[in-house]
């Protein structure tokens, strides 16, 4: 279609203004981490860092047990991550090849479970987790965290599934094979991308997660990256800015890589899954 | 493969078999397979999932709390009434409503307004889906700290540009009583606006071309082919991701904890983060569960009145 000159003009404008909004907090954020503390202090801050430094990186590692952290975030979300895709595909495949009540049920369960608060989660969960001795546990947070993944990973998951023709299923039943090796050499090697976009999304959420992490790990050598950056933030809000920004760049970069390599499947698998059902 | 084509030409009667009265064969199998399918995430959704949210429900009805030694005992809906008159509730009440409704319809506006720049053939289209993606990658802790080190009165850039094109600076915005909501609430639609401009930008996708050329032909300006061409097919997205962000909003913890933790003086005390200091800070579990299920009536509401809209929706199209 046509588009006038002065048309094109404004939407050049207008995405200018978008990409300088989405960008300058994270622009800043890389500036600050780079900064020495004389000019963290000063009043007149610069965009470019005109001395800059890796000094704020080394004292953020110092300050706080941030590999440890990051070790503790690498294992709650990996094994979040695993469990959730491992028990999400079967019912994903039933709910999705099934018109059921079932099916129906964990669809309502899908959408009701976006809209709780939480709170009256966390309570009886921090409860019954104590009564386990899951408590401030990196495998009681595991636990939580896949509960917290199954919603959507089912969601994309059974859109995934939808997008496997049936007419292929049924041939190679034809062809004599039986249910399991159908699923296993015919449908799941298609799902393959599927499921492993929604196991790296279920990876991101744990990884960025901070609310159950923040109520069920007590001390600081269980804690996990987003719960220790807090700590970076002193009790009457003062923090030191350097390390505090180097760290909270560092904590943003693994979910950074994982989402540019798969963005497209999980909005195209979160919308498959929103449009189906 | 190969022998999936060369299948493929008895498979018509196969198939009219198949939905014929001998349909049920197929079903009958999978449903005892099927079980065993659902059982491995079903049993944790009933452990984790179900069964506490329902064990949260009887709490609120108990004088529960941490570290209490005496047994818990069954008080009805005292909690509830004692809720009724708890101002301060409800004023974290009303600032969560303000807070969902302001970060919901402006990020709605202003990722609608992205995604049909991104849906026009211009240059800059991949660095700024590049972009968008940044704040939804992000932990929300990080995106706190991050805009704390904006807004911060001294060494941040915020007060600095404002200083540079003469308009004072050196405002503290997050601890003002005035400055600290709205500072907040302009946090919360840089966050959450790539995932609703992804949303719509895909409701765009679908909306057919030849129809925009149509109306085009006919003479429709830009406004007009808006309001009778994309916004009709945009419109089941659309409704359906407003309901989810104000939930979502109304729902949301981590950001305000790291930007203010709800100061100055309350002004920025979303629900989510008053109950968690009932619950763990105070140890009042009955009370927190309490409000857990007002706020999740309340919740339970807005979904409702937003599917009868959507399903309204249906009937037209």
């Amino acid at each position: 279609m046509r588009t006038s000159r002065p048309a094109r003009i404004g939407q050049y404008t207008a995405l200018l203004a978008y990409l300088v909004f989405l960008a300058f907090p994270f622009l800043w954020l890389l500036s600050t981490a780079f900064k020495p503390p004389r000019e963290l202090g000063s009043l007149h801050p610069t965009w470019i860092p005109k001395d800059p430094t890796l000094n704020n990186f080394r004292q953020a590692f110092e300050e706080q047990p941030l590999l440890h952290a990051a070790l503790n975030s690498l294992l709650a979300a990996l094994g979040a991550a695993v469990i959730a895709v491992l028990i999400a595909t079967p019912m994903a495949y039933v709910v999705a090849r099934r018109r059921t009540r079932l099916a129906k049920a964990v669809t309502g369960w899908v959408v009701v479970s976006q809209a709780f608060p939480f709170v009256l989660l966390i309570i009886p969960l921090f409860l019954v987790l104590k009564n386990l001795g899951l408590i401030n546990s990196v495998p009681g947070l595991v636990l939580v965290y896949v509960v917290w993944a199954l919603p959507f990973a089912l969601w994309m998951l059974a859109g995934y599934v939808r997008a496997v023709p049936p007419e292929l299923e049924e041939a190679a039943a034809v062809d004599g094979a039986g249910r399991v090796r159908t699923l296993v050499s015919v449908t799941a090697p298609l799902l393959a991308p599927g499921i492993v976009a929604t196991a790296l999304f279920a990876f991101i959420t744990a990884w960025n997660e901070f609310f159950f992490a923040l109520v069920l790990l007590k001390t600081p050598e269980k804690q996990t990256l987003p719960v220790v950056l807090t700590h970076f933030i002193g009790a009457e809000g003062v923090a030191d800015l350097g390390p505090l920004a180097a760290a909270a760049f560092l904590a943003t970069l693994p979910s950074l890589v994982v989402f540019a390599l798969i963005q497209r499947r999980i909005t195209g698998g979160m919308l498959t899954g929103a449009v189906k059902s | 493969m190969t022998s999936v084509t060369e299948a493929s030409p008895p498979s018509p009667p196969v198939k009219r078999a198949g939905r014929g009265p001998g349909r049920d064969r197929p079903r009958k199998a999978l449903d005892h397979g099927a079980w065993f399918l659902v059982l491995p995430a079903l049993i944790p959704i009933l452990v984790l999932s179900v069964g506490p949210l329902l064990y949260g429900i009887l709490l609120a009805f108990t004088d529960a709390q941490s570290g209490r030694t005496e047994p818990t005992r069954w008080i009805g809906a005292l909690n509830f009434r004692d809720l009724l008159h708890d101002t301060l509730f409800w004023e974290s009440f009303r600032i969560g409503l303000v807070w969902a409704v302001g970060v919901t319809v402006p990020q709605f506006l202003l990722a609608l307004g992205l995604a049909l720049l991104l849906n026009q053939d211009l240059r800059l289209r991949w660095p700024a889906r590049a972009l968008a993606i940044i704040p939804w990658a992000m932990p929300e802790v990080v995106v706190g700290i991050m805009w704390r080190l904006v807004y911060n009165p001294d060494a941040g850039i915020l007060n600095e540009t404002l200083r540079d094109i003469g308009l004072g600076g050196g405002r503290d915005w997050l601890s003002g009583l005035a400055t600290a909501l709205p500072a907040v609430i302009v946090v919360g639609v840089w966050a959450g606006m790539p995932q609703t401009t992804v949303a719509l930008l895909a409701g765009l996708q679908n909306t057919p071309r030849e129809l925009h050329e149509a109306a085009a032909v006919d003479g429709a300006g830009a406004w007009r082919r808006f309001r009778t061409v994309t916004w009709p097919a945009l419109r089941p997205i659309a409704l359906a991701i407003t309901a989810l962000n104000l939930i979502w909003n109304f729902n949301s913890f981590a950001l305000v904890y790291v930007l203010t933790n709800g100061g100055p003086g309350g002004r920025t005390r979303l629900p989510m983060l008053f109950a968690y200091e009932e619950a763990f800070r105070y140890g009042q579990f009955g009370y927190a569960a309490a409000m857990g299920c007002v706020l999740v009536t309340v919740i339970s509401i807005v979904l409702a009145v937003f599917l009868a809209g959507r399903l309204r929706g249906g009937d037209d199209a």
